[in-house]
């Protein structure tokens, strides 16, 4: 079954090859910035007679989840991808495609949003749509792009999950720098994802069902509880199927990625391609004898609250660094992990931080200070900020 | 189907079953409606193909006979169509000594499609 191969390529190229190997029936984008390179890709294999899909390019971003919606309820295989602002202008339809249960993949490359404009990383576009109730995966690299994006056809679609996914990847870091990536041979793809096999499709005309009809207060609570049973059932499924891809790939991705965790006295928590800078800071850390390590969360929604209780339980100290802002409260991944640390019988410490902003680079020495500071017991109440420039005085009020 | 009592028992993805749309008056939205004079109709179907709620009313051979005011929105849209003026709009407050159809609960299931 096996002929991989192995090819230089980007985390937005790695997306689209994943799609032409599912093959998706339909595919609605809006062809311009701020959409990414995967539809572009896409529109080639299209062009080229390489899928059968149907690619519908149309005229906003808005107009292009909202095809998706139709075409997913309709019983389609339905795939897109966005990033930014597009991924803003989309927000009114996401939570329709949540709770009509439409298992859209959706290749989202996380990038800024404005003002000022920036086309550069950080997860404020995600973020934003974290109460949405789609499944948000953030991937550390392309490799992981390319297998999230096989794990999520199965995640959406598994009928007790039917919730879409975000495959998040960082906006340029990820997305646009060539790194190898070892593909799957089509036909192992084609038997990994299957055929879709939908619940109540609307083209069904001899069962016929209406998606969002008006409803007042009588039913409203009952349905959205109903919604959330399906990303509920998520920590469970996903083990399975990353347990079965695991057998075609050698590589499986837990909900939290913990890199020297088990023993470390100090972690720093962080997302996405950031990661890798600390993993290898945490080795040096280990060699000078401070005990490093890092928990980086690959899911988002669900949040695996329970990963992370048992990963923290018992540390001397955590740091949680976020590439977003929640302005005027705590940024999202901070006020995630301290809620889950509240259940800890012993109260672990935690410092947030936030960085990289509008694709502000984040060094080894940026995570050497954060690791640094941990060691010696130096807090700050407030959120500290790493790479800002600033004054030198801290806290002036 | 009985009405659900909890979460558990609701349909997934806000999924409704059967035409319900059929169950739903909608013609509380009329503020004039079409009345036809079938002696000028040549039924050509072009009110039956251009209503948006399904209003116009076939009868003996499929031929046009009316609107179905439990459905009809007088958008005049019939009226407006017709090739040979057979179809007037007319206020409704010249209906006002009819029995209201809607029974106890407008908006809500009619008594024909109980």
């Amino acid at each position: 079954m096996s002929n991989k191969r192995r090819e230089m390529t980007s985390g937005n190229l790695a997306f689209a090859e994943a799609m032409r190997q599912i093959n998706p029936d339909v595919v609605a984008a809006y062809p311009i910035t701020p959409s990414t390179d995967i539809p572009v890709r896409f529109a080639e294999f299209v062009a080229n007679g390489q899928v059968d899909s149907e690619y519908v390019a149309v005229e906003s971003e808005h107009s292009a989840i909202t095809a998706c919606v139709g075409a997913s309820v309709a019983g389609a295989r339905v795939m897109t991808a966005s990033s930014a602002n597009g991924v803003a202008l989309m927000h009114e339809i996401f939570p329709i495609a949540s709770a009509f249960r439409a298992p859209i993949v959706f290749g989202l490359v996380n990038r800024c949003l404005g003002a000022p404009v920036n086309i550069h990383c950080d997860h404020s576009d995600s973020m934003a749509e974290r109460d949405s109730g789609w499944i948000q995966i953030y991937c550390e690299d392309a490799q992981e792009v390319y297998d999230s994006v096989l794990l999520a056809v199965r995640l959406a679609e598994h009928k007790k999950v039917l919730t879409p996914v975000f495959v998040c990847q960082d906006g340029f870091i990820t997305s646009h720098c060539f790194e190898p990536v070892e593909f799957l041979a089509d036909d192992a793809v084609k038997k990994f994802v299957g055929v879709r096999d939908p619940q109540y499709p609307l083209l069904d005309v001899d069962n016929p069902v209406s998606y969002g009809s008006f409803t007042m207060s009588e039913y409203y609570f009952e349905i959205k509880r109903n919604q959330i049973e399906g990303i509920n059932n998520v920590p469970k499924v996903y083990r399975e199927l990353s347990a079965e891809l695991a057998k075609e790939t050698g590589r499986e991705y837990p909900m939290v990625d913990a890199y020297r965790a088990d023993d470390a006295d100090y972690l720093i928590i962080i997302m996405s391609s950031a990661s890798g800078v600390v993993k290898d800071v945490v080795d040096e850390m280990r060699e000078d004898g401070v005990k490093a390590g890092c928990l980086r969360v690959r899911f988002f929604r669900p949040f695996p609250k329970d990963d992370l209780m048992r990963l923290v339980n018992g540390k001397k100290g955590v740091a949680v660094l976020d590439r977003c802002l929640s302005i005027g409260g705590s940024a999202p991944l901070a006020a995630e992990v301290k809620a889950a640390l509240y259940g800890l019988e012993r109260r672990v410490p935690v410092q947030e931080y936030v960085f990289g902003l509008g694709g502000r680079d984040f060094y080894p020495k940026d995570a050497i200070d954060v690791f640094c500071k941990l060691a010696d017991d130096n807090y700050s109440p407030s959120v500290r900020y790493i790479g800002l420039r600033e004054k030198e005085e801290e806290n002036v009020y | 189907m009985s009405e659900p009592q909890c979460w558990q028992d609701v349909a997934p993805g806000t999924v409704a079953f059967g035409a319900t749309a059929l169950e739903v008056e909608t013609g509380l939205w009329r503020s004039v409606r079409p009345v036809f004079d079938l002696n000028k109709c040549v039924s050509c179907m072009k009110c039956w193909f251009q209503c948006p709620d399904m209003s116009v009313k076939l009868g003996e051979g499929g031929k046009v006979c009316g609107a179905d005011l439990f459905f009809c929105k007088g958008c005049g849209i019939c009226a407006s169509v017709c090739p040979v003026k057979a179809v007037t709009m007319r206020p409704e407050s010249d209906f006002s000594d009819e029995r209201d159809k809607h029974g106890a609960n407008p908006g809500g299931v009619a008594d024909h499609v109980k």
